[in-house]
């Protein structure tokens, strides 16, 4: 997994709640079996009409507005659990999400490849999209290591919570399979004793 | 004195914990993997280049699902991704050693319908798929929750995953239900009034007594739409409809095991002044026939009512978001859904694709007529609910009332496959999502029970229940 440390970066706002897994990639664009190329179907449908032309409208699509920072509302990545939601979002050059509020399994989907989905208070998520929409050039600091997100021009700040254990993950690139591929003997012997009631 | 009581979920997580880490997840052990062939090709992949096996063939179970035709199992799929995709699962089955319900095999379906069918589901179990309404196989008693691609990988290398343990919200549900309300107009009421992410972050579980008087088919609808209020899974504590559903069961224990597996079962509850860390009450007299306006499940109003104005609501926050729904199904604040005309119907899918939703939805065109209007599929969760479907004369029915049944696989649920529906069009929906484009690119979905479906698909349009039972009865043979 790529390691994740420190970004400064513009962002891309996308003011919409409740933006779900089917809107980031259509299940249509699922047929792949590798993890490649799903960037250019990112938000397919909110980005281009029926004949493949994109809307001026669609932020994606407005050149005023670019950055490894993707900036959307609340209860982002809810639905269904494909994990090409954070492949498209990586794969199209985002590093980061930030949102006041995650769904859980896209949570997870992110972080475990090395997409960093930054929750943030409601208040300063409402507060980047002011400044972000009042000068696109607003450029904002991400240190993980030190768990907190800057405003860079006038030194806002917030100190955003992620699990230690995945902070680790990120920072060093080292994922999870890597770890329980080296407990494999305690997982072995965890069976032995049965796990379960059946 | 240190509260000792426990939930289900404690109790089950507890026995499944292969070690904690000193200040992050735990390592939780998985005893049921189900796959199916789009979430999984980039898992295989990743074992392939790690160059290790899959760690435990026998706890894991493959289906083609998701991708399938409907029509024609028998020929190869026309569709050329669509054949890759169901090809590349066969190879990394028969390459790792893992078991498959291909199309035509007896057992073959939608991953959630078969497990429970089988028997393969069972109380007390840790259970995963790379698919969101995993969930469903809580009505058991069990663990179940949907995954990642990068946690497919995870199970299959190691048997387990690195999960924080959930919070936990109690859902209760107590009386009698009233007329024309099914368990899917019970799960949409709720996710209506605790809004599409009132439960992340939480394992719900659902009792009181409207929950212990529900059939095992319906307590799966129930479960499974609990992903829709962003909860990582539902579940219902066994008892003795769990019991006698899972008698005879190809895959679940017979004779003297099944009575010892009963007794651990019957352990499965949450004692009773376990705490919670959220719990809502509600009213099974309140809940009425339920359909959704929106573009997100918990966009949800009784079908006799009018869609509520922004400020009237209390589930969704963003105004902007509610007028682009709005919009986007071609709805105004404040007007009915009555009178809507409808052209597509979806009977179907892991949240109403079992018998008991064909059994209902025939049990009302039986003897009418399906409007000219309507292009309806009406799709079997399984090959066994397609067969059963058969033998029972529901082909016939449905047959007769000018309706085709088709074969097994999630279908219009996610239009994968050809079963969509087209731009613009209004589909009354079984399934369980109805967001932007879902069914079919441009497509409107309204979510509703298999009930509403049928009287949808015999009057073309959407009518008042009582009316239509009334006004309209069975003309007599
Ligand atoms: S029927 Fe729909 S929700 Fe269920 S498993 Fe298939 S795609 Fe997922």
């Amino acid at each position: 997994m790529e390691k994740f440390i420190k970004l400064e970066s513009f962002c891309v706002p996308l003011n919409m709640e409740n933006i779900d897994t089917d809107q980031i990639i259509p299940a249509r664009f699922l047929k792949a079996i590798n993890k490649d190329s799903f960037g250019k179907n990112l938000f397919r449908d909110w980005r281009y009409n029926k004949n493949n032309e994109p809307k001026a409208d669609f932020v994606l699509n407005d050149s005023t507005y670019n950055g490894n920072i993707l900036l959307v509302g609340r209860n982002f990545g809810c639905g269904s659990s494909r994990e090409h939601a954070a492949w498209a979002i990586k794969d199209y050059g985002f590093k980061v999400v930030i949102s006041s509020f995650f769904a859980d399994i896209f949570k997870n989907n992110a972080l475990n490849n090395g997409l960093l989905p930054l929750q943030v208070s409601d208040n300063f998520l409402s507060l980047i999209f002011d400044k972000v929409y009042n000068n696109p050039k607003t450029l904002i600091r991400v240190d993980l290591a030190n768990s907190k997100i800057e405003i860079i021009e006038t030194g806002e700040f917030e100190n955003f919570e992620i699990n230690e254990y995945k902070k680790t993950c990120l920072i060093s690139g080292y994922d999870d399979i890597d770890y329980l591929l080296s407990i494999k003997n305690e997982i072995s012997e965890f069976e032995k004793i049965g796990s379960s009631s059946l | 004195m240190i509260n000792k009581s426990k939930t289900l979920f404690d109790k089950i997580w507890k026995k499944h914990i292969v070690k904690k880490i000193e200040g992050g997840p735990e390592v939780l052990y998985i005893d049921k993997h189900f796959i199916h062939e789009v979430t999984s090709p980039q898992a295989f992949e990743g074992l392939s280049q790690r160059g290790i096996n899959v760690f435990r063939t026998s706890n894991t179970i493959a289906t083609a699902d998701h991708n399938v035709p409907t029509i024609n199992q028998h020929l190869p799929i026309k569709d050329k991704l669509s054949k890759i995709q169901v090809e590349t699962l066969r190879e990394n089955c028969s390459k790792f050693g893992v078991e498959l319900f291909d199309l035509e095999h007896k057992y073959q379906g939608i991953v959630h319908i078969i497990g429970p069918e089988l028997g393969i589901t069972k109380p007390g179990m840790t259970i995963v798929c790379g698919d969101s309404h995993t969930a469903t196989h809580g009505a058991f008693g069990s663990i179940a929750f949907g995954i990642g691609t990068s946690e497919v990988e995870m199970v299959l290398a190691s048997q387990c995953l690195m999960q924080n343990k959930p919070k936990q919200m109690r859902l209760n549900i107590n009386g009698t239900l009233n007329k024309y309300v099914t368990a899917k107009d019970i799960i949409l009421y709720i996710i209506s009034e605790i809004s599409s992410s009132g439960a992340t972050g939480h394992f719900i579980e659902y009792s009181g007594s409207t929950i212990d008087n529900l059939s095992m088919d319906e307590r799966m609808t129930i479960c499974n739409m609990s992903i829709e209020m962003g909860a990582r899974g539902g579940m219902i504590a066994p008892d003795e409809t769990t019991y006698s559903y899972m008698t005879e069961r190809v895959f679940a224990p017979k004779g003297d095991d099944f009575e010892k597996a009963k007794q651990n079962w019957t352990k499965l509850f949450s004692d009773s002044d376990a705490k919670f860390d959220k719990e809502y009450h509600f009213n099974a007299a309140d809940i009425k026939p339920m359909i959704t306006f929106g573009t997100n499940p918990g966009m949800g109003i009784n079908i006799n009512k009018t869609i509520p104005y922004f400020e009237n609501q209390k589930t969704e926050k963003n105004e902007n978001s509610y007028n682009k729904a709005l919009n986007y199904m071609g709805f105004k604040q404040g007007e009915s859904l009555i009178g809507k005309k409808i052209n597509y119907i979806f009977v179907g899918s892991c949240t109403n694709g079992r018998l008991a939703d064909l059994r209902i939805f025939s049990e009302i065109v039986k003897g009418r007529k399906k409007a000219e209007n309507i292009i309806a599929y009406i799709v079997p969760g399984s090959k066994k609910v397609e067969q059963q479907a058969k033998e029972e004369g529901i082909e016939d029915i449905l047959n007769k009332a000018g309706f085709e049944l088709r074969q097994p696989g999630c279908s219009a649920c996610l239009a994968m496959n050809d079963d969509k529906v087209p731009q613009g069009e209004y589909c009354v929906s079984t399934s369980n999502r109805n967001f932007e484009g879902r069914q079919g690119e441009g497509s409107k979905t309204i979510l509703a029970s298999p009930l509403i479906a049928a009287v949808t698909a015999i009057t073309g349009e959407i009518v008042d229940l009582d009316i239509f039972f009334i006004s309209r009865s069975r003309p007599s043979v």
